[in-house]
Parts: structure tokens; C-alpha cells; sequence
């Protein structure tokens, strides 16, 4: 009966241990949204001025529930990853992926010369000046991308540029999986 | 020895945590002003997540201080502040995290361990009893007292 008891700190150890390891793979960066499955927030940023599409009215809640999914893209011309993530958006928007931008504490100057220069995917773009939106959005950090369903509530938030293993393995089949 | 005693001072002095807070994020009113103190103590910085938001040189610390202080002005109460940014992001931006049955190992694990611990101490305390011996028989006794009295005069 004695010997079983020396077993005890063996099992605590591998119980621990198990914990550990499995998160080793995992990046403590990296946090749930506090928004997951529930509305976007409410929100209504004015356009970038000089964007090409005409009656541009910028990006406000009432966009995002348009009966199909899509992404909300928070970017700025600050955001060296931004840089790196963005020829990843502007394939899916080739494929026909509804992205919608959110230019976040930036000059609307430097934002649109930052769209000009790596190109623009965006079906509209928001113009978050001060932050606050980003803040509704529990954003902590540039880039982030959600996935909105066709009701406007938030499914999934990626938080850091997005690469194509992620576009494949989670975005693409979470967006067809929302478009029904 | 008053250079010496002047230069442990300052030492010290210059020890002590430094917050972040700007003079242009200062609230007027001193009272709501200690309020975002001491709210600011008990949210993290999301960006350097070891630092409160007042310890943090961070843009979104500083963002966050702001909306602290407007929602104080606005009327909102301590728990209500803390409500607010909690809504937006979630449990982790709280420094003190809510009791709930995710937290409760995060919570109590120490005590109960410390417990298990204290409870291993008593066990081994009472079970180490030496077993006891048989009781010496009658020439054995005689032999330990040829041994023990070896050598006397």
C-alpha cells in the first residue's frame, strides 16, 4: 500500500508536465476576443477622403450585416506587418472575399498613399482617427482581422498579419462554411 | 557619511515605480483623478501584458487611461469602468481575474496544494513510528549486560 502512495508525485508531475507541453505551442500573444459569437460593435467611421469608389460613405455596424459573410481588416500605414500581411488580402479580394478596412489611428494621408502603393482590397474603409472604434473591438494590436457572418456577429478573430497557412486551414473554410 | 546617506536617498527614490501617465491624461478633479489611478492598477496592458495600464508606455495603455477617465467624468461607477473594458476584452485585461469555475484552479490551486502539503508534513509526522521491539528475553539481556559492562574494572 506504501509503494502506491510514492506514485502520487510521479502523476502530479505528468499532469503538470501535460499542461506545459501543450502549451508550448501556443502563443500567449495571442488572446480570445471577448466579442466571439456575439453582434460587431456599434460603431460609424467617416471614409478615407480621396478614395476612388464615388458615394464612398465609410464604414459603420449596419455594413456588416448584409445577409453574407465577410472580413473586417484593421490595418495602418504605421504597421510593418500590415505591410506583409496585405498582398495576402488583396488575393482574397480577387477571389471574390468581402474585406472591409479599417484604417486605425492613422493620417488619412499616409493611409491612402499606404493603399496606393500595395493596393486596395477593400470593398470600404473606415477611418478610425483616435482609436476609439479599434477599442469597441477589443483590437490590442495591428493587424487584426475578424470573420463576420451575414447577421454582423463576430466568428473568429485573428489578431497579427494573416498568412496563407491561416487563410487556408481556418478563414477560407470558416467563410464557406458561413455562406452556407 | 551625508554624501553617502544623501546618495542612498536618491537611490531609493529613484527605485520607486515611475507610472506613465501623461500630465495632459490628469483629471482636474483629484478625487476622480485617484479613481483612474487606482482603475488603472487593475487593468493590464495588452500589448506589454506584465504592466498595468498605468505602468505601460504603450499607445493602447494610454488609449485605454483616456477612456477610463471619460468614463469616469461621465458618471460611471469603479465597477462600471471595469465592466466596460472587461465587455471589450474580456477576462485577461483584468490583473485581478473574476472568480468563476475557469479561474478557480488559477485561485485556489495554491491553497490547495499548500494543503496537500501541509497534509503530507502531518501523515509522515505520525506514521514514523519506530516499530516497536520485541522485548529482550532473559539471556539476551545477559549478553547486552556482558557487553555493555565489557572493560568495567
Amino acid at each position: 500500500m506504501r509503494r502506491l502512495l510514492y506514485i502520487v508525485p510521479l502523476a502530479i508531475f505528468a499532469i503538470v508536465a501535460s499542461y506545459f507541453l501543450a502549451g508550448l505551442g501556443r502563443d500567449p500573444q495571442r488572446l480570445p476576443s471577448a466579442l466571439l459569437d456575439k453582434p460587431a460593435p456599434e460603431f460609424a467611421l467617416p471614409p478615407l477622403p480621396g478614395r476612388a469608389s464615388s458615394g464612398e460613405t465609410g464604414l459603420r455596424t449596419a455594413d456588416l450585416a448584409v445577409g453574407r459573410p465577410m472580413l473586417v481588416n484593421v490595418f495602418a500605414s504605421w504597421c510593418t506587418p500590415c505591410r506583409v500581411e496585405h498582398p495576402v488580402l488583396a488575393r482574397l479580394a480577387e477571389e471574390g472575399v468581402a474585406i472591409q478596412g479599417i484604417a486605425y489611428k492613422d493620417k488619412p494621408g499616409a493611409a491612402l498613399a499606404f493603399l496606393r502603393e500595395l493596393g486596395d482590397p477593400y470593398t470600404r474603409v473606415g477611418l478610425d482617427l483616435d482609436g476609439r472604434a479599434g477599442i469597441e473591438w477589443g483590437v490590442y494590436g495591428v493587424p487584426e482581422t475578424f470573420v463576420i457572418d451575414g447577421k454582423g456577429v463576430i466568428r473568429y478573430r485573428y489578431p497579427g498579419p494573416l498568412t496563407p497557412d491561416e487563410i487556408d486551414n481556418v478563414i477560407r473554410p470558416l467563410l464557406r462554411k458561413l455562406a452556407g | 557619511m551625508r554624501r553617502f546617506l544623501a546618495a542612498t536617498m536618491l537611490l531609493l527614490v529613484a527605485a520607486l515605480p515611475v507610472r506613465a501617465i501623461q500630465p495632459d491624461e490628469v483629471l482636474p478633479d483629484p478625487a476622480q483623478e485617484a479613481r483612474a489611478r487606482m482603475l488603472g492598477k487593475e487593468l493590464r496592458c495588452l500589448v506589454c501584458q506584465n504592466q498595468s495600464i498605468d505602468d505601460s508606455e504603450a499607445d493602447l495603455a494610454r488609449d485605454l487611461r483616456i477612456l477610463v477617465r471619460q468614463r469616469i467624468e461621465a458618471g460611471d461607477s469603479d465597477a462600471d469602468v471595469l465592466r466596460y473594458v472587461h465587455a471589450r476584452y474580456g477576462d485577461f485585461v483584468l490583473l485581478r481575474p473574476p472568480v468563476n469555475p475557469s479561474t478557480w484552479l488559477l485561485w485556489f490551486g495554491p491553497f490547495v496544494l499548500l494543503a496537500g502539503g501541509a497534509a503530507g508534513l502531518w501523515l509522515q509526522a505520525h506514521r514514523r513510528r519506530a516499530p516497536a521491539a520485541a522485548p529482550l528475553g532473559p539471556d539476551e539481556r545477559a549478553r547486552l549486560d556482558a557487553l555493555l559492562h565489557e572493560g568495567d574494572s
